[in-house]
């Protein structure tokens, strides 16, 4: 698509085609493209190609999980009962989906409009991040369609994940109705804008609530389990806390990362407020994320020193701790703080690379690597790693068919 | 000035304390503090110095619960070489609500055998962290789950301290956990002891008041100091279970998990939970007051213009 941009190609940016006549869904949909054009450009990117083979080997995975059960894709493990699904589909993809309400925080509580032209693209980072982790919580359960239980049929609210299940469900429909605004737009709908915008500062309070509470309880779900947890990664008092910190890094850093990609992979939808404003923005997101780094550093040494798990530091899980918070934390920290003072844009977008990779690494290293760590290590069935990539491959797909068409990387012309 | 005699205020603080008993015992007592389990609920004391290792209990369990056939019949003592993952011992599955496990204890004479299942919990971790309510503690000591409501999260089988529920993975239609009920609907409810109980040919295991076996378990400590530890697991462990056992081998060599705490597992939760009103409560007003002050400026400039 970029390099049909720069053959004079013109992307969909308002309701009138050139000739002055409207465009139909259809079209908008073939991102004004005629069919054939549409599917010689499908066929024509590489990347397409890595996402059919994925599919043609996935697919039949994912439905044999749903014929044959999860025995078939996963070891059965009664000591491990969450695997990687959860691991890296719950546990991972919520807190790197905290940009959300992060972006919602920004601009409309606190005002700073100059962070608009990035706002939807926060947002929609967050309502896909939870849309796919709901899915990949329905490839987990035993059984997916008794997901409205926990609301409507046996209500059990003084467990942990009860609130989760709750919070999940309803910030999704909060961050549903923060992107309403774009859908309006480009379908034509200004009366549902309008509407949103009156309750829009409602909406934001209600996702910091919800965010700041469930994703301290998806912390929180590993105090049920203090002795299987390693010590260091367990916090009886604080891990809720630095669950919920974590997070606000990762939502911006993983924010950062995905305006990355759209800077090189599609710079053929982002508008010229975007690319112009993106390098002052990144460094903006990451003063943010260098601030709750440094809380998070602190509040993780402070679990340390309050449960006196000094000792275990010496060990070969402190080892492994160390360079969790060395690479994943400490470095980030650094380099974000370099990026800011020399307004050094690529050392923030390096930074932001690395701390995703330590967030991912700390979630996996609660739920599964450290995870009874005084029984054995448990190596994830291949099925289940190909569902894994599948599923993630989806979220892929869907985020990048919904910034190709909706107005996210670019401003939406109104008639005239 | 009115006068406040000793007889008076103790005359109503018996008054005020009765009515908050009363009042007390026709609520749930898990809201505040730890639940130290129903007064007269049943548990079983298992002597482990009697055990053979016969396995009669296992089948015992086996045809009571109406569970499909072992890979290997009871009396092949082949299983207990068996090794799980990490070289572990076999432990409770889909298919075995209760196992027992062969530990060489080093200058013992024979072999120590350890009967495992569902410890039946006071506090159960597996109960406090159900999000739709499906475990039950009965007064009678049972801790019951009722499948027709599990949606399959495990994460019970997560906060089980005692690594005891299992799942029937297999199923693709209708998979859930599988665990002992302590023959709940055809004996416990009825005032009878479990299937495996029963079926002992050592007298291993005894059924009764779990506070009548407390006093029992340290009358024959104090009896025979040295042919048991002075330590009944199970009195406190986690807030206390129905199930404890009486052992002549430290408990930390055949097996036991004697870091668990005394505290009920829920107790590690409750910070979190403590937080939850508090952020529904103080956030809303918090983070509109930050709004309005971040606007601050902006309503001074439309006032400045108005004038």
């Amino acid at each position: 698509m970029n390099s049909l941009k720069s053959q004079g190609f013109a992307p969909v940016v308002s309701h009138l085609k050139k000739d002055g006549s409207e465009w139909t869904v259809k079209e908008k949909l073939m991102l004004g493209l005629s069919p054939k054009e549409y599917w010689a450009v499908q066929l024509r990117n590489p990347f397409n190609w890595v996402l059919w083979a994925i599919y043609a080997v996935g697919l039949p995975i994912l439905v044999g999980r749903f014929i044959y059960g999860l025995g078939w894709v996963t070891h059965s493990s009664y000591d491990y009962p969450w695997g990687l699904f959860l691991g890296w589909g719950l546990f991972v993809m919520v807190p790197l989906s905290a940009s959300g309400f992060m972006m919602g925080t920004t601009v409309e509580l606190f005002g700073r409009k100059d962070f608009k032209s990035i706002e939807r693209l926060g947002l929609l980072n967050g309502l896909l991040g939870y849309l796919f982790a709901v899915m990949f919580l329905q490839v987990d359960l035993g059984q997916p369609w008794r997901l409205i239980y926990p609301m409507f049929v046996s209500l059990g609210p003084a467990a942990v994940l009860f609130l989760v299940a709750w919070h999940v469900a309803t910030y999704l429909s909060c961050q549903v109705a923060e992107l309403v605004p774009a859908f309006a737009e480009w379908m034509g709908f200004p009366k549902a804008k309008q509407f949103i915008k009156k309750i829009v500062l409602g909406l934001t309070v209600a996702g910091i609530i919800l965010s700041t509470l469930h994703q301290g309880a998806l912390g929180a779900l590993f105090t049920y389990a203090p002795g299987k947890v390693h010590p260091l990664w367990y916090s009886s008092s604080f891990q809720w806390f630095q669950f919920f910190v974590s997070a606000v890094f990762a939502g911006l850093s993983m924010l950062i990362v995905v305006s990355t990609l759209t800077k090189w992979f599609m710079r053929w939808r982002c508008d010229e407020t975007y690319l112009n404003n993106l390098s002052k923005l990144t460094l903006g997101l990451a003063k943010g994320a260098s601030l709750a780094l440094i809380t998070y550093l602190v509040i993780k040494i402070i679990g340390i020193a309050h449960d006196n798990d000094w000792q275990y530091l010496a060990s070969g899980w402190g080892a492994w701790f160390m360079f969790e918070m060395v690479v994943g934390v400490i470095l980030p920290l650094i380099f974000y703080t370099m990026a800011v003072r020399n307004g050094n844009a690529s050392l923030a977008r390096f930074s932001a690379f690395l701390a995703v990779f330590g967030l991912a690494l700390n979630r996996l290293n609660t739920a599964l690597i450290t995870f009874n760590w005084q029984l054995y290590q448990e190596i994830p069935h291949w099925r289940e790693v190909v569902i894994v990539v599948t599923v993630y491959a989806t979220y892929i797909v869907v985020y990048r068919a919904v910034l190709a068409r909706m107005p996210i990387l670019y401003t939406w012309k109104e008639k005239k | 000035m009115k006068k406040l005699h000793r007889r008076s205020f103790l005359k109503g603080g018996l008054v005020g304390g009765a009515a908050i008993a009363a009042v007390g015992t026709s609520k749930h007592a898990e809201a505040a503090g730890s639940f130290g389990g129903y007064p007269d609920s049943m548990g079983v004391l298992v002597d482990l110095t009697k055990c053979v290792g016969c396995r009669t209990c296992e089948a015992a369990c086996n045809k009571e619960q109406g569970l499909p056939a072992p890979d290997k019949s009871f009396d092949d003592p082949s299983v207990f070489e068996e090794k799980r993952e990490g070289g572990l011992p076999r432990r409770t599955t889909e298919k075995a609500y209760t196992v027992v496990q062969k530990y060489d204890v080093p200058g013992r004479e024979h072999p120590l055998f350890r009967k495992v299942q569902c410890n039946h919990c006071n506090e159960p971790a597996c109960l406090t962290s159900c999000f739709v309510n499906a475990y039950k503690k009965t007064p009678e000591g049972a801790v019951m789950y009722d499948p027709t409501v599990c949606v399959g999260c495990r994460t019970c089988m997560v906060a089980c301290p005692f690594y005891i529920p299992a799942y029937s993975y297999s199923s693709a239609i209708n998979p859930v956990v599988k665990k002992c009920i302590m023959c709940y609907d055809t004996r416990l409810k009825f005032g009878k002891p479990p299937a495996c109980v029963e079926a002992c040919p050592q007298e291993v295991m005894t059924f009764g008041k779990r506070k009548d076996l407390l006093k029992l378990a340290h009358q024959r400590i104090s009896e025979k100091p040295d042919a048991y530890v002075d330590h009944v697991y199970g009195e406190n462990e986690v807030g206390g279970t129905a199930w404890m056992y009486l052992s002549d081998v430290p408990f930390d060599k055949i097996g036991y998990d004697t870091h668990l705490g005394d505290q009920p597992i829920i107790s590690y939760v409750k910070e979190f939970l403590a937080i939850v009103p508090m952020v529904l409560t103080i956030w809303p007003a918090l983070f509109t007051g930050f709004h309005l002050l971040s606007n601050r400026k902006d309503g001074l400039k439309n006032e400045d213009n108005k004038s």
